[in-house]
């Protein structure tokens, strides 16, 4: 899980070098990600991690902050 | 039936009586009765369509929900028969038989607004196709009429649909309370294309009377009237006129047009949105806002967030994601990994995502390359300013003034000037006639008609002009006023007289400014050919 | 209680808007004082004495040729004109129910040059037509039958619908004439002292089709039924008007439709009239031939006098007190314009007094 979660921090610092993904928990609501990033972001993580993301899993409380992330990530590959 | 008709005001306000009047639980069969009047009215065969839209969606959602319950079933009784594998298995097996209910209802649905409103259009470029060969096109070229409203209530349906699909909430089982989703009378004309989620508790709710309600929600009512009869209509003439002669009207005539168009389109519909919002807040109906300060954006990614708000949304959550994480995109981006460079395959399904939608959206507005060519230089534009972005960034990082109140204004001012110049494919509806006109504003420069009297005779007199811009000035304060919520709200908790008194006189200046009646063409909304 | 005050402030909403925007209706009607005056030729009716035994209805060929002072002080004919620009003959046949529910003339004057209309017209004519009337059956017929596609019913009610833009345009009549018009006719004619001869009368261009409508032929067989159920004797003229052309086609349909049913019908513009009556073009109209001024209209009254009293019995009725004392004041007004007219050209050379 936390492999996961450095992994995924990584991609995001990647996206947006000023933001603190370690703690921001808004990262949808407040509009951190828009959709650019958020595509950008699915196609790093299924190269990542080897799993598909569906469309209907891109919901904001999928994506609000790091741990999300890591979450749904661990329930799909576990599926 | 235009909003502006006095049949819909009469018919409107007799249906507010009844409302109130009749036993909650009947209110949502009223609102069927009425939106079913309604449509009738533009045609029976109209009815025809939207009745085919709701009766397939109904029972197919059914049926996919049926299916989605059965395989849990299934599922939950082998639990401890199937190994792992198995189970994923067969839940894949009993998630594409699902999908292949959904895709009939999309083909269904889809082509039969392909063949209404894109029939003509393609026959007439596969026509020119043969021509290019030496033969004549002569392919029959259909030519239907378009029913009221299709192109929104079929897109909320379908959005309505793939949620189910996708498990986002139960489906609706009575198929009175779905044909009100559908057909719900006020967003037939321009919108918005609402979420079941959002719109359909307040539908079938039958909310009762309530004082603050209702006096905020006929304040927006007139207010849209006022933005539609008092400077929409009234303009129209002089934008009719721009746009009709080509050859006289260069230069400084096309900004002029491109400028009234922008007006324009503006107050006609933001206006008629706010009559539908307006409408739904007097029966206790919330509906999604489409427009948030469009004019007010620093750039276009930003305006299309806050311009026709729902239609973006739609595309966002039901073409753009599907498309961006569909596996042939992910092996796309793989493969141009590997072959163009991380930075190339990181970004690839983006951009052909981003593409895709805008020629859809381009597409969705009108039958027709102009607007085609229209979404893709939005997506030009899009991407280019995407790919600038940390230019940007160091810009503003290095020049502090950059970072004023003015600069926001010279940006949003920006973001409006380009965002009219791409509406002139709207305007004169010809691709290189666009170009052309647009290259007119640069090297033609007959200013002197700002001031030589030729803007007298553009079918605006002094009173009219007088009349614009008064309104566009008050637009602009209720805009800059609203940043900090809604000001009917606020007017209402400081004094309820005054909030009466504004009532009374929102709908004396629509009856004495409004531009209706003898001498003014009675336009239709220009979103509802859409 | 609060239901009783929130339905108490919708009431107080409805009243202020309804309130403000009847005062507002009031000021951007037009006036019809200064300019286009036969606007407020329908309207003038209701302030008359409603004693008439002679009603004249029809377009401008009827309030503009025949004087009723002349047939008043010649003969003691008390007499009105329910005449409007281009009145069609729909409006003429709702004019002439209107004037029923008020009195019952003893002879209906038809001028028939408006049989030329089978269709809705002019909105702005309509207006001027329909607008003065009062509230009645008769006004909401008139409006169903008169309105152009153009036009919505509704703004007859409410005339501010129509008007909303004059905002604009107001003039200092608009605020001077705000609470009601003074009058400008003399039992409903409406006089001019100048005069320009007619010299220069286009020539008629031939038609496709001299048929007159079957509305029209309708409207004049409902007009003749109407003024039979009231025993009223139904006159159908032309009036000697030299344009807008009177055809020998349009003439012969007439002749033949009085000779079939036994209804008299006066062609003013036959030989053997005009030489009865006098009336000559070189001096009797003031626009060159399409209207007569008031030599001429009075001419055209002193024949026309003779031939009712004659013909359909109509008594000297000048002694009687009550008619005196509204036709004095009518008389003293005409002849007082006449003057004023007169002076004005001799002043300014037109009647208006314009510098």
């Amino acid at each position: 899980m936390n492999e996961i979660r450095e992994t995924i921090l990584e991609i995001l610092q990647d996206l947006h070098e000023d933001v603190d993904f370690e703690n921001e928990d808004k990262l949808i609501d407040k509009k951190i990600l828009d959709s650019f990033d958020i595509v950008t972001l699915i196609s790093e993580l299924s190269n990542e991690f080897d799993v598909t993301i569906p469309a209907d899993k891109i919901i904001p409380e999928n994506f609000n902050s790091a741990d999300a992330l890591a979450e749904m990530i661990a329930a799909l590959e576990d599926e | 039936m235009l909003f502006t008709d006095s049949l819909f005001i009469f018919g409107l306000i007799l249906l507010f009586l009844l409302y109130f009047l009749i036993p909650q639980k009947y209110r949502w069969m009223l609102l069927l009765a009425a939106s079913i009047a309604f449509y009738a009215y533009s045609g029976w065969t109209n009815l025809l369509y939207i009745a085919a839209t709701a009766v397939s969606t109904f029972f197919i959602t059914r049926k996919i929900e049926k299916m989605a319950g059965a395989a849990k079933d299934e599922v939950s009784a082998h639990k401890s028969e199937w190994s792992r594998d198995e189970k994923k298995a067969f839940k894949e097996r009993a998630k594409k038989k699902r999908r292949r209910w959904l895709t009939l209802l999309l083909i269904f649905n889809f082509g039969m607004l392909a063949v209404i409103k894109y029939g003509a259009f393609t026959m007439q470029n596969v026509n020119s196709i043969i021509g290019w060969f030496g033969e004549h096109g002569t392919l029959p070229v259909p030519n239907f009429l378009l029913p009221m409203g299709i192109s929104f209530y079929l897109f909320q349906t379908m959005g309505y649909a793939i949620d189910v699909y996708r498990e986002k909430y139960p489906c609706e089982k009575n198929f009175g309370r779905l044909a009100l989703f559908v057909s719900f009378f006020p967003q037939l004309i321009q919108g918005p294309i609402s979420r079941y989620d959002d719109l359909a508790k307040g539908l079938y709710a039958g909310n009762g009377f309530d004082a603050e309600r209702v006096q905020l929600g006929v304040q927006r009512i007139l207010w849209g009237y006022f933005k539609k009869v008092a400077l929409a209509d009234r303009i129209l003439p002089a934008v009719t006129l721009l746009i009709s002669d080509p050859e006289q009207y260069q230069g400084m005539y096309a900004l002029l047009g491109m400028l009234y168009y922008t007006l324009q389109l503006y107050a006609d519909f933001t206006g008629g949105i706010d009559i539908t919002i307006g409408i739904g807040q007097v029966l206790g109906i919330p509906i999604a806002e489409n427009f948030q300060r469009p004019f007010f954006s620093k750039n276009i990614t930003e305006y299309w967030r806050r311009w026709h708000i729902t239609l973006g949304t739609w595309f966002k959550d039901y073409l753009f994601y599907p498309i961006s994480v569909a596996q042939p995109m992910l092996k796309l981006s793989k493969w141009s990994r590997e072959k163009l460079g991380k930075n190339i395959g990181k970004y690839l399904p983006v951009y052909v995502s981003t593409i895709v939608v805008w020629f859809v959206t381009g597409l969705w507005h009108g039958a027709a390359w102009n607007f085609i060519v229209w979404g893709l230089m939005n997506a030009v534009i899009i991407l280019i300013s995407e790919r600038c972005t940390p230019l940007y960034s160091r810009f503003h990082k290095k020049f502090a003034w950059s970072n004023t109140h003015a600069y926001d204004g010279f940006q949003a001012i920006r973001t409006t000037l380009m965002m009219g110049c791409l509406r002139m494919f709207d305007c004169y509806r010809d691709v290189p006639l666009t170009f052309k006109m647009f290259g007119t504003m640069f090297y033609k420069w007959n200013v002197h008609v700002f001031w030589d009297g030729s803007l007298m005779q553009l079918k605006l007199t002094a009173a009219d002009y007088g009349v614009l811009l008064a309104g566009t000035v008050i637009l602009f304060i209720a805009s800059l006023l609203g940043r900090k919520g809604s000001v009917r709200k606020r007017i209402w908790d400081r004094s309820r007289v005054l909030s009466c008194c504004m009532t009374v006189t929102l709908l004396l200046i629509v009856l004495i400014f409004g531009a209706y009646g003898i001498g003014y063409d009675s336009s239709q909304f220009i979103y509802n050919q859409f | 209680m609060a239901n009783k005050k929130v339905l108490f402030s919708g009431l107080a909403m409805v009243l202020t808007a309804g309130v403000l925007l009847a005062a507002y209706q009031r000021l951007v009607q037009p006036k019809y004082m200064s300019d286009v005056v036969e606007g407020n030729l329908i309207a003038d009716y209701y302030n008359s004495g409603k004693d008439h035994d002679v009603l004249f209805i029809g377009d401008c060929e009827c309030y503009e040729n025949f004087s009723p002072v002349k047939l008043w002080e010649q003969y003691g004919i008390s007499s009105y004109i329910r005449g409007s620009a281009q009145q069609l003959i729909w409006q003429s046949y709702y004019l002439l129910e209107d004037t029923l529910r008020y009195e019952k003339p003893k002879v209906v004057v038809f001028n028939v040059l408006s049989m030329k209309y089978g269709e809705p017209q002019n909105e702005a004519y309509n207006r001027m037509s329909i607008e003065g009337m009062k509230w009645s059956g008769a006004k909401i017929n008139n409006i169903k039958a008169s309105m152009t596609e153009e036009e919505s019913a509704l703004s007859y009610v409410f005339p501010v619908l129509r008007y909303h833009s004059r905002w604009s345009e107001l003039t200092a009549d608009d605020f001077r004439y705000y609470f009601g018009a003074e009058p400008n006719f003399f039992s409903g004619y409406y006089l001019r002292a100048d005069a320009k001869a007619a010299e220069n009368v286009p020539n008629p261009t031939p038609l496709t089709d001299y048929a007159f409508s079957d509305t029209c032929w309708d409207y004049l067989g409902k007009m003749m039924q109407l003024c039979a159920e009231n025993h009223i004797q139904l006159v159908l003229v032309k009036a000697p008007s030299l344009y807008p052309f009177w055809y020998d086609e349009w003439d012969q349909q007439i002749t033949d439709y009085a000779s079939k049913y036994h209804l008299p019908y006066l062609n003013f513009l036959n030989e053997d009239k005009l030489e009865a009556t006098g009336i000559d073009f070189e001096t009797d109209t003031y626009d060159g031939g399409l209207h007569l001024n008031v030599y001429g209209a009075e001419k055209l009254a002193d024949w026309f006098g003779g031939y009712l009293t004659e013909k359909f019995d109509l008594q000297d009725r000048s002694h009687e007190p009550q008619l005196q004392a509204e036709w004095n004041d009518i008389c003293a007004r005409y002849h007082a314009e006449v003057d004023r007219q007169l002076q004005n050209l001799e002043q300014y050379g037109n009647v208006k007094g314009e510098a």
